[in-house]
């Protein structure tokens, strides 16, 4: 275990080699899906010393995805909140439109390496599934996504969008038919049809090695923050703000600043109606430590073990769980875990859109409204970045229903 | 040597094959479960599998899933399934009870209080399913201080190596999953599982107990026939599902199926 304070360690020692961060992490899952693991695990760390494997990533990110994304200095925002500069990292102007993509070109790559002509993903909002589909199609292979059928009434476009790329659609009636529900039937897939399929999972959390391989392939945003800054502006910023569901983009921007200590890092969760509602997505806040989904990590439990139904307007951050190394990250005073509601987020969204001609996502808006705050709370001659993750068009809908005005 | 280990031993010392049995604490509603646990023994089961009904039960198929949700519709929760336990001790003393289920509740009740609670209401053994040996040296210790064994599975794609790890950290028996899938899919390979059971058998001092997939009588004959013993789950409680409205008959079509298991692998 640890050391609690963390002052000195190395933060890039994690995940141990039991794919543990501290006391989070972990294996938790049955022996059917053990070999599966242990060998996507030592193929991923062979692959991630193949030169020819990070050529072919490098050359997707670079012409199939559009990066390295803009930094940009957000001038009308910053008058806004009337403090520390702000500085906008446009995952948004991804091909497709959010960070999701990093990860599944990674995961495909890695598929195609192993020699698995199938995946699988399950999705919440359909941003990860409308990713994975899109991989799919540009490596040629079959690809399944588990959608709840609750979400898949909520989110019929993205749902249009992966059967035009070819994906099947499968909807999952049980539980609570949402995103974890989707897991759970993926990991079912996967436990089954483990000869001929890869699982892409699209979040830092699962099993080891997903959250530390899913870090990795997210890892470019924090990278290409931190050259994009010092060239911009210089040195380091003051604070990074970046919204938490299961956390990848989270993760994929703190990462490379883990060790420059002076650097704040906000994780922002999803209040949902309100902390003290209960209607929340907010685990590192509000939950306990327990084991779902392959690891261990702070969840959203009742008091028998149970896993309870979460809340947020953004359906990318109405997740019970999150990434174990988030976890990990809390403990030790890393990184630290705030909470925006949904009202809040709204006004985000709408700020960003008046603002600077930004269409955010709901997702993204939570770590666009605790920007706001922390910046005017700062100094002029400091600096933060917020992540914008993704992009909100496919929020329009939920957005003008709210506003009374009904387009389908 | 826990009273599990005893039963399987007297078992296979006297050439006899074992018939398990699974059902969900409070499927289809909690007052269903302890005299079905009687009517099982009765009709020839000689282990019983209590399923711990959790909101997330990853490794199952849908018939199973199922019955989580309709023992959750009651709330039934770990503490409930102790309670049931104990009811069923109280009158019988020499059937052993093994609790499968999933982590987090009993993490969340704490892995000393659930030993202590669980051995005062005479459970026998654990299958947790997402809890591999690995992540299982805290509990193992916990629970062996309280004469609770540990069932450990093996699966078809479980490596040599592994099997031998497993093997030596279960007690009791070892449970073979024999299909890569989920619980209650597909159909039964008897020659993959006899090639797999002289592979695993090498390397188990322990009774092999085979299960997913046995579905009917022939079915269990012919596991038992290349293994120590059958595990009926999905079967059960598909059953279970369709007479959920006719509690009586629910009880004697469990028995009469059971009966013609136990028939069937003698």
């Amino acid at each position: 275990m640890s050391n609690v304070d963390g002052q000195n360690e190395n933060l890039f020692a994690y995940p141990d080699e039991s794919g543990h961060f501290g006391q989070y992490g972990g294996k938790f899952v049955s022996e059917t899906l053990m070999a599966a693991l242990q060998e996507l695990e030592s193929e991923y760390y062979r692959l991630r010393k193949d030169k020819t494997f990070q050529e072919e990533l490098q050359r997707d990110l670079s012409e199939y995805v559009g990066r390295a994304s803009p930094l940009y200095f957000a001038q009308r925002l910053t008058t806004e909140a009337g403090g520390a500069k702000i500085y906008l990292k446009r995952e948004d102007l991804n091909h497709t439109g959010a960070h999701k993509i990093n990860n599944c070109i990674g995961q495909a790559l890695l598929a195609k390496y192993m020699g698995k002509p199938r995946i699988i993903a399950e999705t919440g909002a359909g941003q990860h599934g409308v990713a994975s589909a899109t991989v799919a199609a540009r490596f040629g292979l079959e690809c399944v996504v588990y959608m709840g059928s609750e979400d898949i009434k909520r989110q019929s476009l993205n749902v249009y969008r992966m059967k035009l790329l070819g994906a099947e659609v499968v909807p999952v009636h049980s539980g609570s038919k949402t995103l974890k529900d989707a897991l759970n039937e993926a990991m079912r897939d996967w436990v089954t049809n483990v000869d001929n399929t890869h699982y892409i999972i699209g979040t830092v959390a699962g099993p080891h090695p997903y959250p530390m391989l899913v870090r990795d392939f997210q890892k470019v945003i924090g990278e290409e923050t931190k050259s994009q800054f010092a060239e911009q502006h210089g040195g380091l910023p003051n604070a990074i703000v970046a919204c938490v569901g299961g956390g990848s983009n989270a993760m994929g921007i703190f990462y490379p600043f883990l060790e420059d200590r002076e650097v704040r890092l906000v994780g922002v969760e999803a209040a949902g109606y309100g902390l003290d509602s209960g209607k929340h997505a907010a685990p590192l806040n509000k939950g306990v430590v327990g084991v779902l989904h392959g690891n261990r990590t702070y969840l959203m439990g009742d008091t028998t073990g149970q896993i309870v139904e979460t809340h947020s307007i953004s359906a990318g951050l109405d997740y019970p769980g999150v990434g174990p190394e988030h976890s990990f990250l809390k403990d030790i005073k890393r990184a630290e875990y705030v909470a925006i509601d949904d009202k809040e987020a709204l006004e985000a969204f709408r700020a960003l859109n008046k603002l600077e001609g930004i269409l955010p996502a709901l997702e993204s808006s939570h770590a666009v409204a605790y920007g706001l705050k922390l910046a005017s709370s700062m100094s002029p001659d400091e600096s933060i970045v917020i992540n914008l993750s993704g992009r909100g068009d496919k929020d329009i809908p939920t957005v003008a229903k709210l506003d009374g005005i009904s387009i389908d | 040597m826990g009273m599990l280990s005893e039963r399987l031993k007297s078992l296979v010392s006297n050439n006899k094959k074992a018939l398990v049995a699974y059902i969900v604490a409070g499927d289809p509603e909690p007052g269903v479960t302890v005299p079905l646990m009687h009517r099982l023994v009765e009709s020839g089961v000689d282990v019983i599998e209590l399923g711990v009904p959790f909101s997330d039960p990853e490794a199952e198929g849908p018939v199973i899933q199922l019955a989580h949700e309709r023992a959750l519709v009651h709330r039934v929760s770990l503490d409930n399934c102790l309670e049931m336990a104990a009811e069923f001790r109280q009158s019988n003393k020499v059937t052993p009870i093994v609790l499968m289920g999933y982590l987090n509740p009993i993490e969340t009740m704490g892995y000393e209080n659930f030993a202590a609670k669980a051995a005062g209401a005479g459970v026998n053994g654990t299958i947790i399913v997402n809890l591999p040996p690995e992540e299982a040296s805290d509990m193992t210790l916990i629970l062996e201080a309280k004469d609770i064994e540990p069932v450990y599975l093996l699966a078809p794609t479980t490596t040599d190596e592994r099997a031998k790890m497993i093997c030596k950290a279960s007690r009791g028996f070892v449970y073979y999953v024999s299909l890569k899938g989920t619980t209650g899919a597909g159909n039964l390979d008897i020659d993959d599982v006899s090639e797999k059971m002289a592979r695993f058998k090498k390397v188990s001092e322990l009774p092999i107990m085979v299960g997913f997939g046995v579905k009917d009588g022939p079915g269990a004959k012919a596991v038992a026939q290349v293994s120590d013993g059958a595990v009926v789950g999905s079967a059960i409680v598909k059953l279970m599902e369709e007479h959920k409205g006719n509690l009586a008959k629910l009880n004697d079509e469990v028995g009469q199926f059971v009966s013609e298991l136990r028939a069937a692998i003698d």
